[in-house]
């Protein structure tokens, strides 16, 4: 007969295990609890702004702190167009960076440049932002604003767009930004997704004598589409929620009467950014939360959506094959 | 139909398909030609950035700016204050978000896996790694900086911490996941309680990989800015105690850009320099470890 295991050893082996678990479980109600503080606590201290002006809130463009108007629609506009010109500009690209390191790169210079790609996404947004407004900013003032305004001046409706001073802030500025600093995260999905296609059915569609690109868009597209929209989706929320980059050269100016891409504009974050602090307690600090509620609410519908469509076009996959 | 016929035929279809060969290899050319246009002009950002960072930082760079504080308009001084406000903030957010995100990933890799909490936590999470940080700042500020009336270090370590978590929770899981079932089943086999098989087997498998996370945490938050606005504020002095509004170099570097005065964007400059390449190199470590152990 063995000598049996040493009774306490036993006892605290469970006991310990307990606690352990208890703390692991903890961590995770933690997460949990730390988001249901965030929606609860914001619509708390939005009530005020919420309860005065309701959904309308949404589709007003006064912006008084003053006499105490508050309506949010400046904003919000400059938040999702911002998003959108970033949107144009990055996914074409991040599918040319994805498309050149998973089928183009030598071996060796796979690797670097992927890290290259994706130390632009470790800049901190402050630095795009210091440099946007006193390097970028100007050069696209002088030579994209000014013969751009040169040229459609005379058209009409169109000529729109463009007018505004040449010092290189407004919408279009900040969709540029935006759209360099979601690059890498869009491009590194793409190219994650792009390189978990199996090899056989890319050298299937090789054999039968089809070109890189045919393979990219006929094999690995539909094959990884899923991931690639998870990727614009990740990308889209990144650009919304970004604070400092549109803050610096956005120019913080109430106004929709302008839709010119070179006018200074507003965005949610940016209007946070710069009046929060300066709000006193009251209807404007507020309305101020009530904005970035609907910023959290945006970019929760966004991931959401995505993550349903994701769920959705993977199972469709499944069907197919 | 004569053989000539039949022969001009064939040679016509040769004639097709080499032009549609023609074709579709144009069309690849270029599809390939935007794709490398497409890389170089990445980098391109990625250079320039740096360039212009290193040109205006380094001028701007002395030995008064590591041990000056912050001065006046049009004054001599340094950011001493704010690479110490921010060291601070930085390193107590890391202490408090670390333990809880690790503790919240075991349990979502070896507890509860499949679970409806460990379902909600991970899309929970999800939702946090995306939430936009200058609403984690705001919510700081509802709970922490009006209940006691000030604006305080405390408050900009906890919107920090808040950002900390779910960056290690993702990480961890993953990590966790990549350790073999046979490990575990091996150290349960040999009668270990789990709570030592996942702190002396699991974890100490997945350990460069969950550091390499913390470290992407910590450069994550290093320049973050818009959660310190309103909860750290910003402080002119120098000034060790967390219930006072603390200076940090990313808010101090948002203030003196945004300014007209010429000595206040050269440090700022100096700043962005420092910031960048300290949050480069965090990554580049980050990366070097997991290599070496991949």
């Amino acid at each position: 007969m063995t000598n049996p295991p040493p009774a306490n050893a036993r006892r605290s082996g469970p006991l310990a295990d307990r606690i352990f678990g208890w703390l692991a479980k903890g961590a995770a109600w933690l997460t949990l609890g730390a988001l249901l503080a965030i929606l609860v606590s914001l619509t708390i201290s939005a009530w005020p702004a919420i309860s005065k002006y309701g959904l309308g809130f949404l589709a007003s463009t006064t912006w008084d702190p003053v006499k105490e108007e508050f309506g949010g629609l400046v904003m919000i506009y400059g938040t999702l167009m911002t998003s959108l010109i970033a949107l144009l500009i990055a996914v074409p690209v991040s599918f040319g960076i994805a498309l050149f390191l998973t089928e183009l790169s030598p071996a060796w210079l796979k690797r670097p440049l992927g890290t290259a790609i994706e130390l632009l996404a470790a800049i901190p947004s402050i630095v795009y932002g210091m440099w946007g407004l006193l390097v970028f900013g100007p050069l696209l003032a002088t030579y994209v604003q000014q013969p751009l305004q040169a040229m459609f001046s005379d058209v009409p409706y169109l000529g729109a767009f463009f007018s505004g001073p040449p010092v290189g802030i407004g919408i279009l500025s900040a969709g540029i930004i935006l759209a360099i600093m979601i690059i890498p995260f869009i491009a590194a999905v793409m190219r994650d997704v792009f390189e978990v296609t199996p090899t056989l059915l890319k050298e299937s569609a090789y054999g039968l004598g089809a070109t890189t690109w045919e393979v990219v868009s006929t094999v690995v597209l539909p094959y990884t589409k899923a991931g690639v929209i998870g990727g614009i989706m990740l990308g889209l929320g990144r650009a919304i929620g970004e604070t400092m980059a549109v803050t610096f050269v956005i120019g913080n100016f109430n106004q929709l009467d302008s839709l010119s891409l070179f006018q200074a504009a507003n965005s949610i974050t940016s209007a946070l950014a710069n009046e929060f602090a300066e709000a006193g307690a009251g209807l404007h600090q507020a309305a101020l939360m009530y904005l970035g509620l609907v910023l959290f609410f945006i970019t929760f519908v966004i991931l959401t959506l995505s993550k349903i469509l994701l769920a959705q076009l993977r199972k469709n996959e499944g069907a197919k094959t | 139909m004569s053989t000539g016929q039949r022969l001009l035929q064939a040679a016509d279809l040769n004639q097709v398909r080499q032009s549609r060969y023609a074709q579709r290899k144009r069309v690849n050319g270029v599809a390939l030609t935007l794709s490398l246009m497409a890389m170089t002009f990445g980098l391109f950002w990625l250079f320039w950035i740096l360039f212009e960072t290193i040109r205006l930082g380094v001028g701007g760079l002395t030995l008064d700016t590591l041990t000056q504080i912050t001065p006046p308009p049009n004054d001599a001084g340094g950011l001493a204050n704010a690479i110490y406000g921010s060291f601070l903030m930085v390193l107590l957010a890391t202490f408090v978000g670390t333990p809880i995100g690790v503790m919240a990933g075991i349990y979502l890799a070896e507890f509860d896996t499949k679970g409806a909490l460990a379902q909600t936590t991970r899309f929970v999470n999800d939702i946090l790694l995306s939430a936009p940080s200058i609403v984690i700042g705001l919510f700081v500020y509802a709970v922490v900086v009006t209940r006691f009336k000030s604006f305080s270090g405390y408050a900009g370590i906890m919107s920090l911490a808040l950002i900390v978590i779910p960056v290690v929770i993702r990480t961890t899981e993953n990590m966790l996941q990549l350790v073999p079932p046979g490990l575990r089943e091996a150290a349960y086999a040999l009668g270990a309680p789990k709570w030592k098989v996942i702190i002396s087997i699991t974890m100490k498998a997945a350990r460069a990989g969950i550091i390499t996370g913390i470290l992407l945490a910590v450069a994550r938050i290093a320049g973050e800015t818009a959660p310190l606005l309103f909860t750290a504020l910003s402080n002119q002095f120098w000034t060790s105690s967390l219930s006072e509004p603390m200076a940090s170099l990313p808010v101090t570097i948002f203030k003196f850009a945004m300014s007209p005065y010429e000595n206040w964007q050269k440090l700022a400059w100096a700043g962005v320099f420092i910031i960048t390449m300290a949050v480069l190199a965090l990554n580049i470590l980050a990366r070097v470890m997991t290599r070496n152990k991949s």
